[in-house]
Parts: structure tokens; sequence; C-alpha cells
């Protein structure tokens, strides 16, 4: 197990510097274009084109640039952007990055147990009545678009019914940090967090049914049967037990790439300053440094989550552990 | 209903442990309905081993399902009676069954790599047997497994308890299997083709691994199998099942000796002579086993019986003396006419 966790985490360490060359040379080595005017920006003068070759080594040669960037990127951290003048790149991130996890952490916690939920009652009820309207309820929540869903929860509940009882709690828009004020920030996120799980609930659930059921025909359940064990406990300590695996990689992804950035459309709906919705800016104004510090990010987390749930599919699955 | 003490030392041994009579189980299907056991009488004495032989589809799996309440599928119908130790199994709410399922009955699968679950200890999967019957502490059942696993003949039973099903050969998962099984102390023991997925040598262990059972344990074993080699070497009395019913049942040395039914001819005349010339090609029963969805009206068998007649439109009901039964219109003249007649003179197979 042990030798399991060093391995995946050199091999994490070896997958984020191949992103890291290969992102590197699609903003900079592209043929037929000038990183430095793309740097520089929109109408940049001579003089600024100028400033942003030396001040980023483009006269050098390549792995050079590539170290000058990383060395900006990761150790001096004053890669500064040229389309907001004076913006640092990384604290902006860092000052990102809080709102972003606070969202996909409170929205995952949701929808993991949403989800286990539904699937279980589901799986157990298997072809009833309850097991029909769970799976509709969750194939509507799949096809909710997600912005569509956050725009109609603002509507009613910072507008039509807000000064109601029932949704008077709701702050205005926007994000609180937790070490200022934890009641506000739960109360703040609580609606994103549901509007962003839905769609996932929905997806897992009839997945992880869909594993269940499978696993209902393996010999093991009718072992466990034989054995005299009760329905429940059959189906969670069996069967679910060996259905958390495809869930896990699912989850593993669907985690990472929601904390690089595609939370985007709840953050703007929600009006959340997140990573999503600062790549979005940064993308509207073609500020490339921030796109590639955010590319980069992106990317971290989404090797961090998958070499997560290899560490994850070793604690499920013994067999995976002397492999 | 959980008994500290061997149940089969109990003072009515005489009546018999296992009684199932006119048993049917069918599935309703798109089709009709599917009957695949078709009015069964058996019984099971207490210290013997009952073989129940037949092809793929004879009924032979689902009846002995039926009497552990294990078929779940929700268009099955299961009518008669199993009584279990004078108490009616059918019909029994899924609570009360689960008292007798692994605590007075334990099963043993064919496949050991797959009948157990993959991500828990060996010793985890027992412990979880015995602490669902039994008051005891995790300590307990450790101690309890271990020695179990040492009954079984499992070198280091110890170390063996905290390995992982993958982490043992095919004959060692199938002998921890067999200590789960024997964990709550059963009186009766369902061995569904226990040897089949092992090899050859390994085959013979678990035979004699079970034929010590009833001796160390007492328990009384209902073998399935399709392999006449393995019901020869342990079994006390047969069954031959065949499409739903039991066409011959008898003593193993009146099955291997003298069989009555065409089907258990044709089952002797596949298996391989051990002396004598060696037959150019291994005899066969001609035709495939019917559909269940339809039956021919009278005997089953009938359509690929060579030795049949116009009587075979009708149902044979089993009919003998003294414990050995045919389902077969064929008198005891006509029967050693026919076997003479056959190509070779039956062997007897032990």
């Amino acid at each position: 197990m042990f030798s399991l966790l060093i391995r995946r985490v050199a091999q994490m360490v070896f997958v984020m510097i191949g992103i890291s060359i290969l992102v590197f040379l699609i903003f900079f080595a592209t043929p037929g274009a000038d990183p430095a005017a793309r740097i520089a920006g929109r109408n940049a003068s001579p003089e600024v084109v100028a400033e942003v070759r030396k001040s980023f080594g483009f006269d050098k040669p390549l792995p050079v640039q590539y170290a000058v960037m990383m060395k900006r990127l990761f150790v001096d951290q004053d890669l500064t952007s040229f389309v907001n003048r004076g913006e640092v790149v990384v604290p902006e991130i860092m000052g990102a990055a809080p709102v972003t996890l606070s969202l996909v952490l409170g929205a995952a916690v949701f929808w993991i147990f949403g989800s286990i939920a539904i699937g279980l009652i589901a799986a157990a009820t298997k072809d009833s009545f309850l097991d029909r309207l769970l799976m509709v309820l969750g194939l509507i929540g799949i096809s909710m678009p997600v912005y569509w869903l956050g725009e109609i929860v603002n509507l009613i509940t910072q507008s039509r019914l807000h000064d109601s009882w029932i949704f008077s709690w709701v702050p205005p828009l926007g994000y609180t940090p937790l070490t200022e004020d934890p009641w506000l920030w739960f109360k703040s996120l609580l609606l994103p967090w549901i509007t962003l799980a839905i769609l996932y609930i929905g997806l897992y659930g009839r997945v992880l049914r869909a594993s269940l059921v499978e696993a209902g025909q393996e010999d093991y359940i009718r072992t466990a049967r034989s054995k005299g064990l009760s329905e429940s406990r059959i189906l969670i300590r069996h069967a679910l037990r060996t259905s958390l695996i495809a869930f896990v990689t699912l989850f593993g992804l669907d985690f990472g790439a929601l904390v690089g950035g595609s939370a985007l459309l709840t953050e703007v709906v929600f009006a959340l300053q997140g990573v999503g919705r600062l790549t979005y800016q940064a993308l509207l104004d073609l500020d490339l440094p921030v796109i590639m510090a955010t590319v980069m990010y992106a990317s971290f987390f989404v090797v961090f989550a998958n070499a997560l749930v290899d560490i994850l599919y070793g604690i499920l699955d013994p067999r995976v552990r002397v492999a | 209903m959980a008994s500290s003490t061997p149940a089969s030392a109990s003072p009515e041994a005489k009546a018999p442990l296992l009684e199932v009579r006119d048993l049917k189980v069918s599935f309703r299907t798109e089709r009709g309905l599917l009957r695949a056991v078709d009015g069964i009488s058996f019984r099971v004495d207490t210290h013997e081993i009952v073989g129940v032989v037949g092809e793929s589809g004879s009924g032979k799996t689902v009846s002995q399902m039926s009497v552990m309440g294990l078929v779940n599928d929700p268009n099955a119908v299961i009518e008669g009676s199993i009584l279990y130790k004078g108490r009616e199994l059918v019909g029994l709410s899924q609570r009360q069954l689960r008292s007798v399922r692994g605590n007075e009955i334990a099963m043993i699968f064919q496949d050991p790599m797959t009948a157990l679950t993959p991500v828990y200890t060996i010793g985890w999967q027992i412990a979880e047997q015995l602490r669902a019957h039994n008051r005891l502490s995790s300590r307990g059942a450790r101690k309890r497994g271990i020695e179990l696993l040492a009954e079984v003949g499992i070198p280091n039973p110890s170390i063996t308890f905290d390995r992982y099903p993958h982490q043992l050969s095919g004959g060692m998962r199938q002998r921890a299997f067999i200590a789960m099984a024997l964990s709550c102390n059963p009186s009766l023991l369902i061995a569904d083709e226990p040897t089949t997925a092992l090899d050859v040598t390994v085959q013979a262990q678990i035979l004699e691994l079970i034929k010590r059972l009833r001796r160390d344990f007492g328990s009384s074993i209902v073998l399935i199998t399709h392999d006449l080699g393995v019901v020869a070497e342990v079994a006390d009395r047969v069954m031959v099942m065949y499409a739903g019913r039991i066409v011959e049942r008898g003593t193993t040395r009146e099955i291997f000796t003298d069989p009555w039914h065409p089907y258990s001819w044709g089952l002797h005349d596949s298996i391989p002579p051990m002396e004598g010339a060696r037959p150019r090609r291994l005899a066969s029963i001609l035709g495939s086993p019917p559909s269940l969805l339809d039956l021919p009206p009278g005997c089953a068998f009938s359509p690929r019986c060579p030795h049949r007649f116009s009587r075979c439109t009708e149902k044979p009901a089993l009919a003998g003396t003294s414990g050995h039964h045919a389902a077969c219109f064929l008198s005891p003249e006509q029967r050693q006419q026919a076997r003479a007649a056959r190509r070779r003179p039956l062997k007897e197979a032990s």
C-alpha cells in the first residue's frame, strides 16, 4: 500500500512536468505567432511588446524560455498580466482557488451522499414505483442545464420569494471567506452547492444503481444470502463496497475538472469569483499569462484527483494493492 | 433456533433430516410458465450423503436452492413442502429463513473465486457468518475461524485468516469456503458442484474432505454434480434428474450396478470404460435435452429414448421396491433385454 502511494506521487509529478511542457509549447512555440505580441495583448504599443520580449526571455532558446517561465510561475511568483497592468497572476489564482474549492467540495458532499442514498434505495426497491420515480428524477436532474437552474434558483430566492419566510435567510449573491464568517459562508454557498450537485446526484445515482444491480447477480451475493445475512447488510457491506469502484472513478474525473474551472457556469450565475470565472475573464481579454497559469492550476487538480482515485482503489480493492 | 450442541445427535435421529414432498419450482416467463422442477420428492437422513446427478437445466441446482429459500427471482413460484427437522420451510418469511440459512443449512458453491467477496479477507467473511448467528466477540470469532481453517486442512491457518481470496490457490479457496460453510455447525450441507472448477488432484482432496465432514462433523450432505465419478466416490444414495423430475433413485451401488432408467444407461455409457477394448467413439445420448417451456406430454426423455413404446406418451411415476425407483414403463424383463442389446455391459464405476 505504501509503495503504491510513493509510486503514484512520483507518477503525478512526472505527468505534471509533462503537462507544463506541453502547455508551454502550445503557448510559446506555436509557429507563425509572436508570443510577445500575444502576451502584451491587443493594440499593444511596440515598446510594450519589446518589454515583454525581454522580460520573458523570448530572444533566448526554448528550454531557457521554459525555465524562465516556470521560475516566474512557481519560484518568484511574479508573473504579471499585461492586459490588466500590474495584476500579478499567481496571487490572483490563489485568491480565487478557495472560492472554487469551497463550492466544489461542498457540492461534492451533497452529491456523494445524495447519489449513494438514491442508488441504494433504487437498487433495493428495483423495478418498483419508487425505483422508477427516482430514476426519472435523476434523469431530470441530469437534463437541467446548471446555468438555467441557477438562474431560476436566483429568481426565486433573490427576487420573487425573497421576502417570504422561506427564503428570507438567503444572503445576497457573492462569497464570504470561511475564516471571516463561517455561518455566512455556509448560507451564501448552500444554494450554489445544491444547484451544482443536482446534475451529479442524478448521474451518480443512476450509475450506482446500475452497478449495484449488476453486483446483485454476482456469486458472492448469493453466498452472502446463503450465509443468512440480512438484505441491508448484503446490499451495503457486499454489493455497495464492490460497486464503489466505478463510482470513485467517475468522481475523480468530475471533481478534478470542476475544481480546475469547470464550475464556471455555477460561479458566473452565483457571482462567485472563482477560478472558472477568472479563466473566463482571461479568455475574453486574451490575457495569456493568466490563461497559462489557470491551465496549469486546472491540470494540477485533475492529476491530483486521479492520483487520489488510484489510492482509493487500493483501499477499496485489495487486488489492486499488489499490482 | 440456534443450537450450540450438534443437532444431529438429537434423539429423533430416525426421522429424516430433510423431507421434500412434491416440490415444484416454476418461473413466469414471457413465453408462459417454465417449470424448472416438476414435483420432486426426496429425503435426506442424518449422516447421509445424497448425490443429485443430471445435466445442466435438469433442475438439480434450482431444487436445492429452493430448499434454502435462495430462489429470489420475483417471477419464481415455489409449491410443495420442504420439511427440515419437521419444520416447514416453504412459506417462511425471509427473516425466518435467515436463521436457517448458514446456521442450519449451509451451501458450498462451484467456483470459490467468484463465490467469495473479493474485497474482504477470508477471516472477515468467516467471522461475519459466525457473528450473524452467534453472540461472539470479534476475538472469539477470530479464534473459531482459525480453528475452522485448521480443521479443513489449511496450513498456517492464522496467516490464511488475514488473506484475501485472490491470494489463495483454487483448492485453498474451496477449503476456506467449506470452513465458512461449516462455521455454525450446520446439520445439512448442500454442495453445488464443489469440485467442478478445480483441477483433478485438488478435486480428490476436496472429495476426501467432504467424506471427512460426515465422519468428524456428523453432517448430512447433498452433493449436486454432473460427474458420475464424484457420486460413485462419496454418495450413499443417488437421484438422477432429467427435465425437472427425478427419473431414478436408489443406493449408489444400485444406480451403478443395476440402473433401471434408459437415461441412466445413457449416462453410464458416456463414461469411458476403464478396462476392456477401447471404444472407437464414446457413446452419447442422441438429441438434446428438451426445452422446459415445451416438454413432451408423457415421459420427458421419450423423444431421445431408443426403447420408447406406446405407453411413453403417459407420464411415468417413480416405481420400484425398497428404495430403488425409476420413472419408466419398461418391465424388469424388458429392461434386461434392452440392456443386453446395448453395446457393452456396464462395469461398476467405483
